[in-house]
């Protein structure tokens, strides 16, 4: 075991702090959550930042260098995202376009494929969004209703996604629908890439619980797509959801942002009071400081211990879903302890001149709640675990339905 | 690169310590341990002798093998699995650990073959009645110079296996000052001396052999001082990682073979004609104690390495590990029995070696609140 950087590690972070900060300080103020009302400029600072990193060489890690990535390593991928992290340097508007549409596409998709979407990927200009989940599909995936009719040389699609993340910003959306109503419902559901202004598609935003409308309701109306957008074969649909969903719980490690909440938790605990006494000093907040702080830390060695295998040529399996609940359940815990940390002032939003930090803690506690839902439930992760990982049996209302 | 896994070698010790617990260790052989006053067979601790593993940490001038810590922490990851019985981790880790750390010369001379080869055991008197991980711990146990040494005082609690052992080492206070930490030795005691008995506690973990050492005017030689007199705590601290960090090792076999024994019984065990494995309320449970068995191991083999290699931040690993190890192994041995119902609330099921050891593990050399505790002290004083 060496849980060290390799000396060619540890010079990729030195290379990129100072390129990073140089760019931070060039830029000034970072647009941030607070300014929810500016999303617009939130993205426009991705963007920016996005072909920044592109043009230093930073894009795509583990991409192939043929395709505009870095060819490098998991272990490289992670001190980038740690070190963006913990500066808050921008926020990744296309977590859907690297976790999600650029594995499938550099897994299943043709050359044209590759070349025509990962560099626009990579260089900033193209963000992505997800139409899986449906009003009446959410874990239970496949029973997705909306309908792809072949017509000629197009499919014609009718239908409606919910939940899609990022579709009024995004300009390509990875879409899953159902090609065949008459076979077994995994059997019928093909996968494709589809230009969301096309014509047909009809995007209308969701506000959720903290204010921001970061995700939205998507419908198509007899949008018409060429049989060039599908990827892989008809047919393909379920098994490319399920290596998409695969590729999702490896992508983008949080330790950064986790590492930069706990700390700023220690931070918090010595300034604020509990009965006349720096919260510091109290030992239930004691206790707590320190199981979140390992917790945060322990994501990180799962997450080393997870990408040394992958580098020694594991595929992504059904453990990531072990990583995405882990780090979905913690946060959640722990921004709940954040509000327990603020005592009454936990209810002043951003804006209040009462409220402590801006208001940070309060928004990463409400998006929290979503970290358990999105991406597979805590619930499917649990399933997923219990029958993939350690062979449990299905139940018996769910085997009987597949077959 | 960043390298998680096990070399080669490791990997290869790891192999032959399973063999070695499955076959010389079964249940019937630790049940029967559980009875048995030393703990275990002469012939088992021969063999394990004879594997090289008692000597691992030895320096080869000592005639160890002196090879790293990882090394033998693969070895108390197997031990986990069984729960092992016997004076092992106190012998090797607390006798020979601390004898390497502060012995002198001689002393190293005189005991530390003997440890390696198996034939000589020791171990660390640390606990008192008002038992405390900190300097202030060492209180009540006095060391007052006498002729031509000391006179030690004072009784000791929670000792694992002194009555098996040749030596005792003593945390004596030597010193009263406004400083807790200063004034602290150790003196390295023959068990036979005058003055020193020894009462096998009768504890909830019966493999676990825990004594009560009482010190009535034993008179050691002033070639019984270890080191520097009055200087000894930052090296009881540092032994205590090391413990620590071999204990968490311990709890991660244990775990992860908690684990199998409630999957393998959720695949078999029917109930409304399908196995209670198909039930989400069992299924889910199976899937929280797969993400802490593999957490635990993580933070595990991370203070393994750092105590091994002795990098800065050892102390907040091992306070990492010991906390989340001893949390998470509560918790994992706690729905093995859950899970497996009646059967395994019985005597006879084997999930309660576990769920004991788990208890035993937690207690030595600090609980998860203390390590808790003690770790926002070292993040907030940095």
């Amino acid at each position: 075991m060496d849980f060290n950087l390799s000396p060619e590690e540890e010079a990729f972070r030195q290379e990129f702090v100072p390129w990073l900060e140089g760019v931070i300080a060039e830029k000034g103020k970072i647009p941030t959550f607070k300014d929810a009302e500016a999303l617009d400029e939130r993205v426009a600072w991705y963007r920016e930042m996005q072909k920044k990193l592109f043009d230093a060489g930073y894009a795509g890690i583990t991409w192939p260098k043929e395709y505009g990535g870095r060819g490098g390593t998991l272990i490289e991928s992670f001190i980038l995202d740690e070190e963006i992290q913990k500066r808050a340097a921008v926020e990744n508007f296309n977590g859907i376009g690297f976790g999600m549409a650029g594995g499938v596409i550099l897994a299943f998709g043709t050359d044209e494929q590759k070349d025509r979407y990962i560099p626009a990927m990579l260089n900033g200009s193209e963000i992505w969004c997800q139409g899986f989940s449906e009003p009446n599909a959410g874990s239970d995936l496949a029973a997705l209703s909306t309908r792809a009719v072949k017509d000629g040389d197009d499919y014609v699609i009718n239908g409606q996604k919910v939940w899609t993340s990022m579709a009024q910003m995004a300009d390509q959306c990875i879409l899953v629908v159902r090609t065949d109503p008459d076979v077994p419902k995994h059997k019928g559901l093909s996968f494709f890439i589809i230009d969301m202004k096309t014509p047909g598609i009809d995007v209308r935003p969701l506000v959720q619980i903290t204010g921001d409308a970061e995700f939205n309701e998507v419908y198509f109306d007899d949008m018409r797509v060429p049989r060039t957008q599908m990827l892989g074969e008809e047919g393909d649909g379920w098994k490319i959801s399920i290596a998409t969903l695969m590729f999702e719980r490896y992508a983008v490690s949080q330790y950064g942002s986790f590492r930069r909440s706990i700390d700023g938790l220690f931070e918090l605990a010595k300034n604020v009071t509990r009965n006349g006494r720096p919260a510091i000093e109290d030992p239930v907040i004691r206790q707590k400081l320190g199981q979140f702080h390992i917790e945060v830390e322990i994501l990180k060695h799962n997450t080393m211990r997870s990408r040394s295998k992958l580098l020694k040529g594991e595929v992504p399996g059904p453990e990531g879903s072990i990583e995405k609940l882990y780090w979905s359940e913690m946060n959640k815990a722990m921004q709940e302890f954040a509000m327990e940390l603020e005592g009454p002032y936990h209810q002043l939003m951003s804006g209040s001149k009462w409220a402590l930090q801006d208001g940070m803690y309060q928004f990463a506690f409400l998006r929290s709640r979503g970290n358990t839902i999105e991406a597979g439930t805590s619930e499917i992760q649990k399933n997923i675990i219990g029958e993939r990982v350690l062979g449990l049996p299905k139940d018996a209302a769910r085997a009987a339905v597949k077959k | 690169m960043v390298d998680t896994a096990f070399t080669e070698e490791q990997d290869m010790l790891k192999r032959s310590a399973r063999n070695f617990v499955e076959n010389e260790c079964p249940p019937e052989y630790v049940r029967e341990m559980w009875e048995n006053d030393e703990g275990i067979t002469q012939e088992v601790w021969n063999k394990m002798a004879e594997l090289g593993w008692m000597g691992l940490l030895v320096p080869e001038e000592y005639d160890g093998i002196g090879m790293s810590f990882q090394d033998l922490a693969v070895v108390f990851e197997e031990m986990g699995r069984v729960p092992m019985p016997g004076p092992f981790f106190s012998s090797v880790v607390l006798g020979g650990e601390t004898i390497r750390l502060a012995g002198t010369e001689e002393q190293k001379k005189a005991v530390l073959p003997g440890i390696a080869m198996g034939e000589t055991r020791a171990t660390l008197a640390l606990m008192e009645c008002d038992p405390l991980l900190s300097p202030a711990g060492i209180e009540s146990v006095k060391a007052e110079p006498a002729a031509d040494g000391y006179a030690i005082n004072g009784i000791k609690l929670f000792v694992p296996d002194a009555h098996t052992a040749d030596y005792i080492i003593c945390a004596a206070r030597t010193d009263e000052g406004a400083d807790p930490a200063k004034g602290i030795s150790l003196f390295l005691v023959d068990s036979k001396t005058s003055g020193l008995s020894i009462e096998l506690l009768k504890t909830m973990d019966g493999g676990r052999k825990q004594c009560e050492v009482n010190f009535e005017n034993v008179a050691v030689p002033e070639s019984a001082l270890m080191g520097q007199k009055g200087e000894a705590w930052p090296i009881i601290s540092k032994v205590a990682d090391i413990a620590n960090a071999a204990l968490c090792m311990e709890m991660v076999g244990g775990m992860e073979k908690s684990l199998e024994l409630t999957v393998d019984y959720a695949k078999t065990r029917i109930a409304f004609d399908q196995p209670i494995g198909s039930y989400q309320a069992i299924k889910h449970m199976c899937a929280d104690m797969m993400l802490i068995t593999e957490s635990a191991k993580s933070v595990a083999y991370y203070a393994a390495w750092a105590v091994s290699e002795d990098t800065p931040d050892a102390p907040e690993a091992v306070s990492m590990a010991k906390a989340y190890c001893s949390d998470t192994y509560r918790k994992a041995t706690g729905d093995c029995i859950q899970i497996m119902g009646g059967i395994g609330f019985t005597w006879e099921h084997d999930a309660h070696l576990y769920f004991k050891r788990a208890r035993c593990n937690e207690h030595l050399f600090g609980d998860a609140a203390f390590h808790k505790d003690r770790l926002v002290t070292m993040k907030t004083s940095a």
